[in-house]
């Protein structure tokens, strides 16, 4: 996504976030932001701010602290016109919105035959490696993404932060937003002018459709597949460079949207290398690294040198501050994972 | 008179909430108090022989005033008991017949079912529970799409945006918050929408409960919150739910004014409702209704009520029938005469017969249906899967009605 110029200024993962609120706030008045403490404080990681002293309270404004209530209400303004963004403050926080989100946000446009569909943002900072203490560290997107009805979008990079809030917003769908909150301070050379650019240059069709349930080949490579997403990309990435150094390419790609499941670009990859392991942190049990890893067996079969292997978190509770490092996925374990891979067969 | 509590404290601001309140309480001479909680007795205007009570003891004060509605809204009120009374009894029937998965009937709450729909404007939203099909159909929604559901042909057969009805579902409460979302949207953008929203009386022990009514007082949105108090939550009473005095108590912890309505006397269940909805859309604030009633029949055919409750609490209130009630008043006020009686009984007959003849057809089901809205554009997956269904159902012989 990103192209480098020397040019460039230096953004933000947070920033792109804020901006593309504002600009579509800025471009439709039916996008209203609301959540606990995002009026004035401009949200506990200030990714809502300035938006209430700019747009008033009207349009981005705190509300009582109920996650369920924030959902519930969405919701009904949904129904009644508006594309609300809602923000959950942490991952483990939003479990109180479950049964709206699982009952109605998922399940409304499906129950009224198509007739009221639900254009509502559910904004989660989720995963660890930021030294959280217990329920704010949760890799919470397999609820989500078993859920018929909801989109589950989860961006790695700053650009895909502006670029694919904006495509949530502009989606008929309610799309569920996973922000990797370790990435939340993250840098890179884009310039926002330049990302609104390329979003206005798309068609309004393609904004609500197109790139976001694509994956993206973020290093090319020959030898093996490692298939990430969110915050683990980046982890997957600095692999593949340690990887290059013992003589392995690998290729990594990042899922970018967990529905719509890019299965073709999943396909391509691991077609070309012939090996993959899937990285992610949530527990590797009954998760999107399983589902993934399913789908490459069930259409890969015949490409494969090697069994499918995937990194992840361990099935525990997410640790204490302290022990997250022993539970997260990293580079040395994704190393030893590539070990593994029947390279003398 | 009191004056208002206030808190100086810095960080314990006053909520605008609670001056709106204020302002309301002086506009009726009462204190705060006075007019958040609820009357000392239920409001009642029709005792249960349908005898007009005498004002002074309807149970109504300052503040608590509910005037009589006009004839020709009675007679209205009383054309929707009669259908209302008629559509429950034949889907019950329909039901045992096996033509209908399941109908939760509301037959003994007809005066809520009906004062709900006839106290809003065309612009105004209802949002209904499970056990309110005649509510949606007194709204105007086609009784055969609202029984679509229960036929267990699709979940929603109406259009809720057709006739401002929410979609009727089974989880308790969580349509109340979609109330609020849906008059906080019409607030913003300077609409005067009344929302009415209904639940039953164990669903007020829900988290979402709280929070609606919490979101609607601190976002001043008119939302009247209409508890339908028929005793009991399939099998539990209202005193294992509760240990408030009334639910329409619960409001003052609100900050919005509760009142307690006789929900067998259509009478004043329509006074105290369009009272509700009036000042809901005066002053952009929400109230809490309470009206108390009970439900007649099973909570659905596949409860056993015998386990329960008693024949002897039944039969109490089969004497307080509201439909006996109403036609009683309205014939002694000449309102209503037997020429016209007849009349609305056949028009409800006819919507019975309507019920009976397409509940007994066949309908045509598409199966591939399952597929087409779960997303507004479909995932590569389910694309997949729809034509896997599609195959299956060819290579089994053609499906009535079958795209």
């Amino acid at each position: 996504m990103s192209t480098t110029t020397a040019t460039k200024t230096t953004t933000t993962f947070a920033s792109a976030l804020n901006t593309a609120m504002s600009d579509a706030m800025e471009a439709d008045n039916s996008v209203v932001v609301f959540g606990e403490d995002v009026g004035t404080l401009g949200g506990v990681f200030r990714i809502t701010d300035g938006l209430t002293k700019r747009f008033g309270t009207s349009r981005c404004f705190d509300t009582p602290l109920a996650e369920s209530g924030i959902a519930g209400t969405a919701v009904g303004m949904a129904i009644n016109g508006m594309r609300p963004i809602i923000e959950m403050q942490f991952d483990a926080f939003a479990y109180p919105a479950l049964e709206q989100i699982f009952s109605h946000v998922a399940k409304m446009a499906n129950r009224t035959r198509g007739r009221v569909r639900l254009p509502m943002v559910i904004r989660i900072p989720y995963g660890g490696g930021v030294g959280g203490v217990e329920h704010h560290c949760d890799s919470s997107e397999a609820y989500y993404a078993h859920t018929a009805g909801l989109k589950v979008f989860t961006p790695a990079t700053v650009a895909d932060a502006y670029l694919m809030l904006r495509e949530a917003i502009d989606t008929e769908d309610p799309v569920v937003f996973f922000e990797p909150k370790k990435l939340y301070w993250s840098k890179a050379a884009e310039d926002l002018s330049t990302l609104r650019e390329i979003y206005e240059s798309r068609a309004e069709d393609s904004r609500k459709i197109g790139a976001q349930g694509q994956a993206a080949v973020v290093r090319e490579g020959q030898d093996v597949s490692i298939i990430s997403y969110g915050p683990s990309v980046e982890t997957a990435l600095k692999a593949a460079e340690a990887a290059a150094e013992d003589g392995i390419s690998a290729e990594v790609l990042d899922m970018r949207s967990i529905v719509p499941f890019d299965e073709d670009a999943l396909v391509r990859t691991v077609e070309k290398t012939g090996r993959a392991v899937v990285v992610a942190e949530a527990q590797g049990f009954v998760s999107v690294a399983s589902e993934i890893t399913a789908r490459i067996q069930e259409r890969c079969f015949h490409s494969l040198a090697s069994p499918v292997l995937r990194v992840t978190g361990f099935d525990i509770p997410y640790p204490s501050p302290k022990l997250e490092e022993h539970h997260l996925p990293d580079v040395d374990r994704i190393l030893d994972a590539l070990d593994e891979l029947q390279w003398e067969d | 008179m009191d004056e208002p509590v206030t808190t100086a404290e810095p960080g314990h601001a006053k909520a605008e909430q609670a001056s709106r309140i204020f302002e309301a309480s002086r506009s009726f001479g009462i204190t705060p108090e006075q007019y958040m909680l609820p009357a000392q007795q239920q409001i009642q205007m029709l005792d249960p022989e349908g005898t007009l009570i005498p004002s002074d003891q309807q149970g109504t004060g300052p503040g608590h005033e509910y005037p009589i509605p006009e004839p020709e809204v009675l007679l209205k009120a009383y054309t929707a008991l009669v259908a209302g009374r008629r559509i429950n009894d034949q889907n019950y029937a329909l039901v045992r017949q096996g033509r209908l998965a399941v109908y939760p009937s509301s037959h003994g709450q007809e005066a809520c079912q009906v004062g709900a729909a006839l106290c809003l404007d065309a612009g105004d939203w209802l949002f209904p529970t499970y056990r309110d099909t005649v509510s949606v159909i007194s709204r105007g929604v086609d009784p055969l799409e609202v029984m679509v559901s229960f036929r267990g042909d699709w979940h929603c057969g109406y259009n809720p945006k057709e006739h401002r009805v929410g979609s009727m579902s089974t989880p308790l409460t969580t349509q109340l918050l979609h109330a609020v979302g849906v008059a906080h949207a019409a607030k913003l953008r300077g609409e005067d929408t009344v929302v009415l929203a209904m639940c039953g009386d164990g669903a007020t022990s829900e988290g979402d409960f709280h929070e609606a009514l919490n979101f609607a007082a601190v976002f001043e949105v008119p939302v009247v919150f209409f508890v339908q108090n028929n005793g009991y939550a399939i099998s539990v009473p209202l005193s294992s739910q509760s240990a408030a005095p009334s639910l329409a108590h619960k409001a003052i912890g609100y900050g919005m004014a509760g009142e307690r309505v006789d929900g067998n006397d259509m009478v004043a269940v329509l006074a105290t409702l369009r009272r509700a909805v009036h000042l809901a859309r005066e002053n952009s604030m929400p109230l809490l209704l309470e009206a108390v009633t009970y439900r007649m029949q099973a909570h659905t055919n596949a409860d056993d009520e015998t386990r329960y409750r008693d024949r002897e609490e039944v039969e109490q209130w089969k004497r307080k029938d509201p439909l006996l009630r109403m036609q009683r008043y309205l014939t002694s006020e000449g309102i209503l005469d037997d020429a016209v009686a007849a009349e609305i009984t056949e028009a409800a007959e006819q919507v019975a017969s309507s019920l009976r003849q397409a509940m007994t057809a066949e309908p045509a089901e598409n199966p591939l249906e399952i597929f087409d809205h779960v997303y507004a554009e479909p995932t590569a997956q389910l694309v997949a899967q729809r034509a896997q269904l599609s195959d299956e159902l060819q290579r089994t012989g053609p499906t009535q009605g079958e795209k």
